[in-house]
């Protein structure tokens, strides 16, 4: 890669994110975040079981990875900040991966109040990565009100249908002032290189990698994916011409 | 000490020795790392864990890192 990935006042090697959920066991786990080069991978915030302690994501993962904790599941902008000022306790981060779905069958984010906890969480101090919808005008919204990056869908969380609106990605990438994370939607490798090409700086993705049938390989392909689509988009692809153009020389033909 | 509160959402007898104690109840290290406390709404930095009393109805939140996408 020839540029590394800036956001805030971080620079990252890998523009893969890597989310740390459904995977089959926790070796295949950390084989398959190894295997995608991740540098920063998502966590969650939950209560602690009364019945017994769980497995810290921390002692798991704190030494190798950048943990990026999430507010997923919060239904209201209250339940987001405070689970973010929680995470913040917990992690010693003010990086919070901002999500607040809208509701529980589509997880599409509700844009309304994701502006607005976005904006507390910026004055209060944080690093806010909001998970939002392709949308432009939200996505200038979250920028204009200090988020250090976005992170608009490609098709809904979990679906695996790549990315349903390429040009609102294109879009959303060429006017953003802060960069553009794809989040959500990424099935297979394509993807995630169409979402580098499309001018994307990096790409989250948690299900693809986790419920694959190698996450391993996977994992590897996604990185690959990622990179290639990093070196196209600023490669400068051809236009698209709707006839053909010989490559081969045509003066010279046997037969003329 | 009498009365409850309200513990990750479940009604939970109040007991002396806040924070800490309910910690050692639940069979977490009070020095693990990763963990965060919220008394009503409001976080409880760990520094101050050994020094805010809990009172009759108190809604304690305690929270962990868990997988996440």
């Amino acid at each position: 890669m020839p540029d590394k990935l800036k956001i805030a006042d971080q620079s990252f090697e890998s523009r893969l994110l890597l989310g740390t959920s459904g995977y089959p066991n926790r070796q295949v786990m950390l084989d398959a975040l190894a295997a995608g080069g991740a540098e920063l991978v998502t966590v969650s915030v939950r209560r602690i079981s009364l019945e017994g302690y769980a497995e810290s994501m921390v002692d798991l993962l704190g030494g190798d990875y950048r943990l990026l904790p999430n507010t997923a599941g919060c239904a209201t902008v209250r339940d987001a900040v405070l689970t973010a000022q929680l995470a913040r306790e917990a992690l010693d981060t003010n990086w919070i991966k901002l999500a607040l779905p809208g509701d529980r069958e589509t997880l599409y984010p509700d844009s309304a109040q994701l502006v607005e906890a976005a904006e507390a969480l910026v004055k209060d101090g944080f690093v806010v990565l909001p998970y939002c919808n392709d949308d432009p005008i939200v996505c200038q919204k979250l920028a204009d009100v200090g988020c250090a990056a976005v992170m608009p869908l490609g098709a809904p969380i979990g679906s695996g249908m790549g990315i349903c609106n390429p040009y609102n990605i294109g879009l959303i990438c060429a006017r953003s002032p802060v960069p553009v994370i794809l989040d959500a939607g990424v099935g297979t490798a394509s993807d995630a290189a169409l979402a580098m090409e499309l001018g994307c700086a990096a790409v989250l993705l948690n299900t693809a990698v986790a419920k694959a049938q190698d996450p391993v390989r996977m994992a590897a392909a996604m990185r690959h994916a990622v990179e290639a689509g990093y070196l196209a988009r600023h490669a400068g692809r051809i236009p698209k011409r709707a006839y053909a153009e010989a490559s081969s020389p045509q003066l010279g033909l046997i037969g003329t | 000490m009498s009365g409850t509160i309200t513990l990750n959402g479940e009604t939970t007898p109040l007991t002396d020795g806040g924070v800490i104690a309910i910690l050692r109840d639940l069979e977490i290290d009070p020095a693990a790392r990763g963990l965060a406390v919220a008394v009503n709404g409001a976080v409880v930095p760990r520094a101050q864990w050994s020094e805010i009393a809990l009172r009759d109805g108190d809604a304690v939140e305690v929270v962990m890192l868990f997988a996440g996408g």
